[in-house]
This record gives structure tokens, C-alpha cells and sequence, in this order.
């Protein structure tokens, strides 16, 4: 890691620690959990996008996969959160590798149309066999771990954003080692890797598992925090959401994703009083963004900033 | 037998849809190497944009037909001229799927802006009895569903084998480089293609409305079905699209009449990703073509 992650990190942390001792607002608060959940999401599409040069346009699926399965663990079958959460987690990693196996070994538009296309199943699967159907179900079991109940919203957003530092310091020590070069190199030119002796299809593989990782675990906890899930959140239309966070933050920096989810979480709550027009001006930023801001909001400002200093 | 039938000829009907989408998909990829995600909007853009000028304007039949194909052809060049152009030349993948979905967003926003969540029919384009066969009822919009779509595919084959436009974009889809060193202006084929997709979806849609409902977000699922359609039959041949689409329509409301409703749409994505998995050059495609391609 370099050194000014490293002290971005610390000074998310502190910022993290303090932000619900001075802004004690539940309102903002729910806002911040909610800016936790798309931006640990998004991180992993992120590091798909930006790094192994790939696109994902199912994590809806895996997110719902993730708040699914960990939701019914815990209700119907009555395990403990922490395990619940888990299995959740193992079950979309594991739907991510047989997703991932066929799809990567083709190029191009391949991983993005089988993504969709098993985000899609998931969104009919939980429509049509989930508990409650399309209207869905509530009483799901709020986060426990050692008897200790999590209850507040000021101490789930500190569980939730442990866990984006915790993602934060793992994606950021991949990115910096041999395996995340390894992905850079991948991101260039594929055909130079494959010359330089990088296995391109296994990397890619894990990064897609990673990023599967890091949208089940966010569904979990939504699932625990909101204790109801109905299918309507994890629809083409999230994963189309997480897509922008990631474009409007800059898939080239994984800070891209908490910069883009802080965008994208608080423009509807903006846009409140416009719910004809939301999906227009959806389409309007990201279609900006793609033609004039192509590197996204964290790597612009870097270069701003750099070139100030040289000044 | 009589209810086979009757879901056969559901099946050719939405069918007819997922070929027309499926041909878009293909003359597109076949000028530019993309997929154009924004394919499905075209076919709800006609649908809408038909009722629109009937039923707001009250203009007459044959007026309102053309009006709608020709605003699907203005929002085809806009896409290609806004979005497709300025990018083409970076050969960034990743950004091309990009910038087709944002213009689907923005489609889908603006029509959902102008026409809201509700769906829309208009009256089928002739009145009369529906025809017997077998036992099975078809409706008369069925047969124009099924009649448009196959003089949609004969004038294709026309344009693209005894127009020299059509050779010109046909010589694209084998050898840019070698089409643009024979004269052939390969950025007017480019913004033709995208022109003619989106006419062939707003057709689509133009005939189906009076069948299926349309409302303002039935373009993602049909793009996802005509790019199934599409690969089924190996992307970029027209001749496996048509196969393709209503193969998927037949298997859909055979499933959905047989099976479970609800399990329709599943399907169309299951056999998509069996496709993928299996064998992604599609039926009448060579794995070895795929590899060759850019993207």
C-alpha cells in the first residue's frame, strides 16, 4: 500500500469513529449506512472494471443472493447471523466461479450478457420462490455476534463501515502487490500478459469471486439491518446503479467507490420531489460522465492536485 | 393438440419480436464490433411513440406510422452521432457497453417522463374475425405480427445482396480496413446501421403493442431476449437471428403455457447462458470466426 492510502485510510477511520459523535441525526445517519452498503458493492465491480478490465451487470444478483440466503438462514432455519452471513457469502462466491469459468475464457461482451443474464434469474427466482413472493417478507433477525445484539442505527454504522475499512485495506494491499501489477498488465493489453507469462483466465476469476465476496457480504447486511427484503431492490436497475458509482467515482481508483455511492446514494433523496424525472437524469450523468469525464471524479481530482503542487 | 397449437402461434408472435431485435443486434455488431444494449428501447419507443401520434394526436393510421418510424431513425442517429462516434475510435469495449446502456437509461427516462408507468395499447390494424385452425385461434394482428416481420427479413436480404449501400455495409461486416481501402465510407455505414436497427425495433414494436401491452420498461428484457435470439443463431448472421427469435418465442410460451408462467423470462436467460457456456459461436456460427473478431 502506498503511503497516501495509507493515510487516506487512517483518516477514513477517524472520520468513521467521529462522524455519529457529531452529526447525531438518525435520518443522515441511515443515509451513511446506506452510502456503506452501495459503496462496498461497488469496490468490488470496481476492481473488476478498473483493474482486470472486465464488466459485471449482475450484481444485483449477487447482492440479492447475499441477503437472501443469509435472511433465510437465520429466520427459517434459525442459524446465528455471523453464520448466516457466511454461507451467504460462500453460496455467491461459489455461483460466481461456475459463472465466471466459461464466461472469462471468452472475450469482450461475454462476461457482461452472462452477468445480466444470471442477474435476471436471480431477480425472477426471488420473485417468484422467495418468501412473500413480490411483495416479500419481514422479521429477519438484526445482526448478532457473542450474544451482543445490534440494535441502533448508530451501531450499525459502525459495523458497516468497519467493513468497508476492512475491504478497503484488503483491495488496496491486492492492488499494490504482484497479483494486482499482474491485473494492471491484464487492463493494457491481454495479449502482453499472456506473452509475460500471466495466467489472465485465473486472475480474472478471482477477481470476479472478490467482487461477488464484496456484494453478497453488503446484501447480508442490508438484510440484518433492514430486517425486510422484498425483490424489488435487486433488480438490472441496482446493478445499472452500482455501474454508475463506479463510472461517476472513477474505476480507476477504488476511492472512486465510496466517492461515487456518497453521489449516487444522496442524489434521490435530492431528486425526492421528482420521481417522473429520476431515471432521466440517471441516464443524463452517466451519459455525461462516459462522453466528457471519462476517468471519474477521485482520479481528476488527483490530477488537479498534482499538478497544483508542481506549480 | 389444439392448445400446442394455440401456444405455438404465441410463440411465433413474440418470436417475430425477438428476430427483428435479433437482426438489429446483428447489423450493429456487424458495422462496429458492439453490442447495442439500447436495442429493446427502439422496439417500446415505436410501440409508444405509435400510440402517441393515434391516440394524442389523432393523426391518421399510415401518418402515425411514419412519424414513429421516422422519430426511431432520429434517436437511432442521435445515439450513433452522440454516443457511438466519439468513441468508436478509443476501441474501448468496456466503454462502448457502457455508453449503450446509458442511452437506454436516457430513452427509457425520457419515455417513462413523457408516457409514465402505465402500459399503452391502440386497436389492432384491421377489425375482422380471427381465424380457426385446428381448433386454435389466431387473431388477425397475429398474421401482421408474423407478415411484417418476414417482408422485414425479404427486404433485408434485398438491400444487404442487390443495393450497392447494402454490399458496401455487407463488405464492412467482413474486412473494415479492406472495405475502407475499396472507397467504402465506413462511417456513413456505421450511422446507417445504427438507422436501420432502430427503424427494424420500432417495427417490432409497432406491430406487437395491439398484441402485448407496452409500458416504458420492457426494453431491458428485450434486449437480453434479442441478444439471445442473436447468439442463438451466432451473432452477426441474420439468417441465425430469425431462427434464433422464434425458436426462443416458441420455447417461452411453451413453458409458460406447460410449466409455469412465471418461469417465462427465466428460460430465455437460461438458454442464454447454456449458449455462452456451451457453445458460444451459436448454431449456424465457427468458434474460429470469434476469435478473429476485435472484441
Amino acid at each position: 500500500m502506498s503511503k497516501g492510502n495509507a493515510i487516506g485510510l487512517f483518516f477514513l477511520g477517524i472520520f468513521v469513529i467521529f462522524f455519529p459523535q457529531i452529526v447525531t441525526d438518525n435520518y443522515i445517519l441511515t443515509v451513511g449506512i446506506f452510502i456503506g452498503i452501495n459503496a462496498l458493492v461497488a469496490m468490488g465491480l470496481s476492481i473488476l472494471m478498473g483493474y482486470a478490465g472486465q464488466i459485471s451487470l449482475g450484481q444485483a444478483g449477487f447482492y440479492g443472493l447475499g441477503a437472501y440466503v443469509s435472511a433465510i438462514l437465520s429466520l427459517k432455519f434459525g442459524l446465528p447471523v455471523p453464520i448466516s452471513v457466511f454461507i451467504s457469502i460462500l453460496t455467491a462466491s461459489l455461483i460466481a466461479v461456475i459463472l465466471a469459468i466459461p464466461s472469462l475464457r471468452l472475450k469482450g461482451h461475454y462476461l457482461a450478457v452472462a452477468t445480466l443474464g444470471f442477474g435476471e434469474i436471480i431477480h425472477i427466482i426471488l420473485n417468484e420462490w422467495g418468501p412473500g413472493g413480490p411483495s416479500g417478507f419481514g422479521d429477519i433477525p438484526p445482526f448478532s455476534i457473542f450474544g451482543y445484539t445490534l440494535r441502533s442505527t448508530v451501531e450499525y454504522f459502525y459495523l458497516i463501515w468497519m467493513f468497508i475499512i476492512l475491504a478497503m485495506t484488503f483491495s488496496l494491499n491486492l492492488i499494490h502487490s504482484l497479483t494486482g501489477k499482474a491485473l494492471r498488465a491484464i487492463h493494457d493489453s491481454e495479449l502482453a500478459s499472456v506473452t509475460l507469462g500471466i495466467n489472465i483466465t485465473k486472475l480474472k476469476i478471482k477477481v470476479f469471486v472478490l467482487s461477488s465476496i464484496y456484494a453478497s457480504l453488503a446484501g447480508a447486511l442490508y438484510a440484518h439491518y433492514v430486517t425486510f427484503l422484498s425483490p424489488s431492490g435487486f433488480s438490472l436497475f441496482y446493478s445499472i446503479l452500482i455501474l454508475m458509482v463506479v463510472v461517476i467515482g472513477g474505476m480507476t481508483n477504488i476511492w472512486g467507490a465510496i466517492a461515487g455511492a456518497i453521489i449516487i446514494t444522496i442524489l434521490p433523496e435530492i431528486l425526492r420531489g421528482f420521481k417522473e424525472i429520476d431515471i432521466l437524469i440517471y441516464g443524463l450523468i452517466l451519459t455525461f460522465c462516459l462522453l466528457f469525464m471519462r476517468k471519474g471524479i477521485v482520479p481528476l481530482f488527483i490530477e488537479i492536485w498534482e499538478k497544483r503542487i508542481k506549480k | 393438440m389444439t392448445l400446442f397449437l394455440q401456444f405455438l402461434f404465441a410463440g411465433l408472435t413474440t418470436g417475430s419480436v425477438y428476430a427483428l431485435v435479433g437482426i438489429g443486434f446483428n447489423i450493429i455488431y456487424n458495422s462496429t464490433s458492439i453490442i447495442n444494449l439500447a436495442q429493446g428501447e427502439f422496439v417500446v419507443l415505436g410501440g409508444l411513440m405509435m400510440w402517441f401520434f393515434l391516440h394524442s394526436l389523432q393523426l391518421p393510421f399510415s401518418v402515425s406510422l411514419c412519424l414513429t418510424l421516422l422519430t426511431a431513425a432520429i434517436i437511432g442517429l442521435i445515439q450513433e452521432r452522440l454516443t457511438i462516434k466519439p468513441l468508436l475510435k478509443k476501441g474501448d469495449l468496456l466503454l462502448m457497453i457502457m455508453v449503450t446502456i446509458a442511452f437506454s437509461i436516457l430513452i427509457r427516462g425520457i419515455l417513462m417522463f413523457k408516457f409514465g408507468k402505465d402500459p399503452y395499447t391502440y386497436a389492432p390494424f384491421t377489425e375482422g374475425e380471427p381465424i380457426e385452425i385446428f381448433g386454435a385461434i389466431i387473431t388477425q394482428q397475429t398474421l401482421w405480427v408474423i407478415g411484417i416481420t418476414a417482408l422485414c427479413i425479404v427486404l433485408l436480404y434485398l438491400f444487404f445482396n442487390k443495393t450497392m449501400t447494402g454490399r458496401a455495409m455487407k463488405a464492412c461486416s467482413l474486412d473494415m480496413k479492406a472495405a475502407r481501402l475499396m472507397g467504402i465510407n465506413v462511417s456513413k455505414v456505421v450511422m446507417l446501421s445504427f438507422l436501420i436497427s432502430a427503424v427494424i425495433g420500432a417495427i417490432g414494436g409497432i406491430a406487437i403493442t395491439p398484441i402485448s401491452l407496452m409500458e416504458y420498461d420492457k426494453g431491458a428484457m428485450l434486449s437480453v431476449k434479442g441478444f439471445c435470439a442473436a447468439i442463438m443463431g451466432g451473432l452477426g448472421k441474420s439468417r441465425g437471428a430469425v431462427v434464433g427469435g422464434f425458436t426462443l418465442g416458441m420455447l417461452e410460451s411453451l413453458t409458460a403455457g406447460y410449466i409455469h408462467s412465471g418461469l417465462k423470462d427465466a428460460i430465455a436467460l437460461l438458454i442464454m447462458l447454456f449458449i455462452l457456456f456451451v457453445k458460444p459461436a451459436g448454431i449456424f456460427g465457427k468458434t474460429e470466426i470469434l476469435r478473429l473478431r476485435k472484441f
